[in-house]
């Protein structure tokens, strides 16, 4: 068992992770914890771009923009959080760009900006070109430009450390965390004056998904476990566009460039939902026209996909703008973009919903947003909450910039004055009672098995479409499934790089989410963004205009609604 | 279909060397390597273990051999591969346990040349201007994934701990031809001596291995042209 102490620990080191670090580093001791190197990191998958009314290529406003993001998140987004987004877009934007990022260009080397779902001009007008983007490698450019900023600033990687716990003191404070070293199998404990949970979403709790097998939500689902609530968990995006049958995702960039959903009678069915921004609808409404279409028999061959046509797009857009979209349908299913429609539907992206935050990262505890002090998170896994109850694409990129940066900044602030809070006794028992109680079972069910059931329930019952029943299936199979896997048991016994133990571990965490997903889901009678049930179809601003806070007690899960903040735009009906 | 795979096993905690063991997975041709590794862990052996993330050939987490080559596992067919696999480590550095190498040569190689942006102070407000055909100059070696591919293909590597290796080379590549960075002259006297380009013998094994299609080869050429004419 290792001991070490920092000023500030960082739990996952993506986009939010990294730039929360490099606020840090050089004038704090502080860790950075990831169980993975850090280029490996899900943000490195972002594809498409990452928003800024910079307005390089036609006239832009932030307000414009907020307003996108308001209406994108059907109006749930605490309206002070987008304006800081939106507002802090251009800067993190820029700030990127000074770091080396290598931004596509405009004929006169500006910042070349694109069309994106959702993105409007003039309060929904029509497209507006606001995304920033390196061809459709805009995550990729973005993780490799800020780990190469972090090794610049001489960050301290814990590379391949595991979650387990996140502690905290007597007085509800955080005060460290808890990690196996995966290449050993040894405990390290991390006394911190702060910790910022940046370790991202929870996709592999969905069968179709784009998400990394590392999408396992650890360390959302820690502090769940230790009584902090999750925030519109049953929030959950699905993206229209992933490969068929395998979910690796087909950047929104491809209908941002022109490309055109298609059902089996060759019609570009979008543009009867959404008669203004068709295609670019955002996300969760282009995702239930792909559901309506199949549902009436229109899917390819009648079967569950649709098409997405890039055969009118010029070639040297596709090369250009479009290199790894084309490469991974001519990979995985053998088909040429330029001359055939690839096959896709929905698959699971994104998590509107986690750990309830305010504007500067910092973690809250309850509706009348009680601070726990030394405790942050930001990305993914957080909450501010500035997605509402759905994402616009190219938003989650500068989220991870905008409040990444915010985070770090309050962190430093906060440690020139805060102290080390007692650790409490034993501080390792916990993470080593999951761990032994796993190891030591010699027969038991198969990790393996629970995970899949979880998924194919989760896929069917709580996705892209719901209603009551399959929901509360779904509750009660999860519940069943947290009970097999209490009697669960794994292969390898093993100190070194155990990775059946750490699947084990994460199906865990993956369990808690799912829990969650449900709850929330049931909950909330009314449909609202990319939470759409046939039961209740209408949004219910009278009762439903609220947060929902999910929290573990004694007695069972506990819900309580959070007000939303409105400032600029009241609510209205959602069309486009 | 069924496939055999014959994958080189090694558990420092019980094994005094390495072994091969033969598995035998049910797959569809359009199934990925990585799907027949996953298969074999979660119904028949739990103790099989890799890294992998993305699942999409993105991350570079899961670079091993595949029936002899340096490929990334996630975007490997089984249907291209026949019935019997043989999957084997990254050769060059130390197998840590079955198909897990240390990488930390690896990414000490990479910082060593210091892959960041060198350069004055950026405009307030607004962006460096870059144009495209600047922008075009450095594109290829952008691509890099860190996946470790073309640094276990080089024979150099195999035999010579102090080659700083392709990969390294290439994200050197990446800032020198990159207009707004000041860097060159340090990342060039970097690599200009007896474990930086100069150990490359054009083999052509690094361009091979890149599952990203990087013109490795072609990068290294372009450094050493510009420590030789002293231009670049």
């Amino acid at each position: 068992m290792a001991y070490h102490r920092f000023d500030a620990v960082i739990v996952g080191a993506g986009g939010a992770g990294l730039m929360a670090a490099i606020q840090l580093a050089g004038k704090a001791n502080i860790a950075v914890v990831s169980k993975l190197y850090p280029p490996r990191s899900h943000t490195g998958a972002a594809q498409g771009g990452i928003s800024a009314a910079l307005g390089n290529t036609e006239e832009d406003h932030p307000e414009w923009h907020m307003f996108d993001t308001v209406k994108g998140g059907d109006y749930l987004v605490d309206q002070d959080a987008a304006e800081v987004l939106c507002r802090e877009a251009i800067e993190a934007v820029l700030e990127l760009e000074h770091m080396g990022l290598p931004f596509n260009r405009t004929p006169e080397g500006k910042l070349d900006q694109r069309r994106f779902g959702g993105h409007t001009r003039n309060f929904g007008e029509g497209p507006v070109r606001r995304a920033c983007f390196a061809a459709d490698r805009t995550g990729h450019m973005i993780i490799q430009t800020l780990y190469q900023q972090g090794i610049k600033h001489n960050v301290n990687f814990f590379d391949e450390h595991f979650l387990l716990d996140v502690l905290f003191a007597d007085d509800g404070s955080c005060c460290g965390c808890v990690t196996m070293e995966i290449k050993t199998g040894e405990i390290h404990i991390l006394h911190a004056k702060a910790v910022l949970i940046a370790s991202g979403g929870f996709g592999r709790v969905f069968k179709i998904t784009s998400n990394a097998m590392a999408g396992t939500g650890d360390g959302v689902a820690i502090p769940y476990r230790r009584g902090i609530p999750l925030m519109d968990m049953e929030f959950y995006q699905f993206h229209p566009t992933g490969l068929y049958k395998l979910g690796i995702l087909l950047s929104e960039a491809a209908r941002g460039e022109g490309g055109i959903l298609r059902n089996n009678d060759g019609e570009a069915f979008a543009a009867r939902y959404a008669p203004t921004l068709k295609d670019l609808a955002p996300r969760d409404m282009v995702s239930r026209f792909i559901f309506e279409e199949v549902k009436h028999g229109r899917g390819i061959d009648g079967k569950d996909y649709v098409h997405l046509d890039l055969t009118h797009l010029p070639p040297e857009v596709i090369d250009q703008k479009l290199p790894d979209v084309t490469d991974f349908a001519r990979t995985y299913l053998g088909v040429e973009p330029k001359t055939h429609p690839v096959p896709i539907q929905p698959t699971a992206h994104y998590a509107m919903g986690g750990i309830p935050t305010d504007v500067d990262g910092r973690v809250i505890r309850d509706a009348q947003a009680t601070v726990v002090p030394g405790f942050y998170s930001a990305g993914e896994s957080a909450c501010v909450s500035v997605h509402g109850a759905n994402r616009l694409g190219t938003n989650s990129l500068v989220d991870l910039v905008v409040f990444g940066r915010r985070a770090g900044k309050h962190m430093l602030e906060f440690i020139q004055t805060a102290q080390w809070q007692q650790l409490p006794s034993n501080p390792d028992f916990i993470a080593r009672a999951e761990v032994d109680a796993i190891l030591s079972r010699e027969k038991g069910e198969s990790i393996a098995e629970i995970r899949a059931a979880m998924q194919e329930v989760m896929m069917d019952k709580v996705s892209v479409v719901r209603e009551e029943i399959g929901m509360t299936e779904a509750r009660d199979k999860i519940a069943e499934l947290k009970t097999a896997y209490s009697h669960a048991a794994i292969m390898d016994k093993g100190k070194t790089f155990n990775t059946d133990l750490m699947e084990a571990l994460e199906l865990g965490y993956m369990l808690d989410c799912a829990e969650t997903i449900c709850v929330g889901a049931i909950a909330r009678q009314e449909s609202r963004g990319a939470h759409y049930r046939t039961d209740y179809e209408n949004r219910d601003d009278v009762n439903w205009l609220a947060h929902t806070l999910l929290k573990k007690t004694s007695g069972g899960l506990e819900l309580t609604k959070k007000p939303v903040t409105i400032t600029k735009f009241q609510p209205k009906e959602r069309k486009y | 279909m069924e496939v055999t795979l014959r994958i080189k096993r090694y558990n420092p905690d019980s094994d005094v060397k390495p072994a091969y063991k033969e598995y035998s997975v049910d797959v569809e041709s359009t199934d990925r390597v990585l799907d027949a590794l996953n298969q074999i862990k979660w119904k028949h052996d739990g103790t099989l273990t890799f890294r992998r993330s993305c699942a999409h050939g993105i991350c570079g987490s899961d670079a091993m051999r595949i029936n002899g080559r340096n490929r990334l596992a996630c975007k490997v067919m089984m249907g291209e591969l026949g019935r019997k696999v043989t999957i084997e480590p990254l050769i060059g550095f130390a197998v840590i346990k079955d198909l897990v190498v240390d990488m930390e040569r690896f990414f000490d190689a990479y910082k060593s040349v210091k892959p960041y942006l060198i350069a004055d102070e950026a405009p307030a407000g607004r962006e460096r201007l870059q144009s495209p055909e600047d922008r075009d100059k450095y594109e290829d070696t952008t691509k890099c994934i860190l996946c470790a591919a073309c640094t276990t293909a080089c024979p150099i590597t195999w035999t010579n701990d102090e080659f700083v290796g392709p990969a390294a080379i290439v994200n050197a590549h990446r800032f020198i031809f990159d207009s707004r960075d000041n860097g060159a002259p340090e990342r060039l006297r970097i690599l200009n001596q007896k474990s930086g380009v100069w150990r490359c013998r054009t083999i052509f094994n690094c361009t091979d291995a890149c599952p990203r299609g990087i013109e490795i080869t072609k990068a290294i050429e372009e450094v050493k042209r510009a420590l030789v004419f002293d231009r670049i």
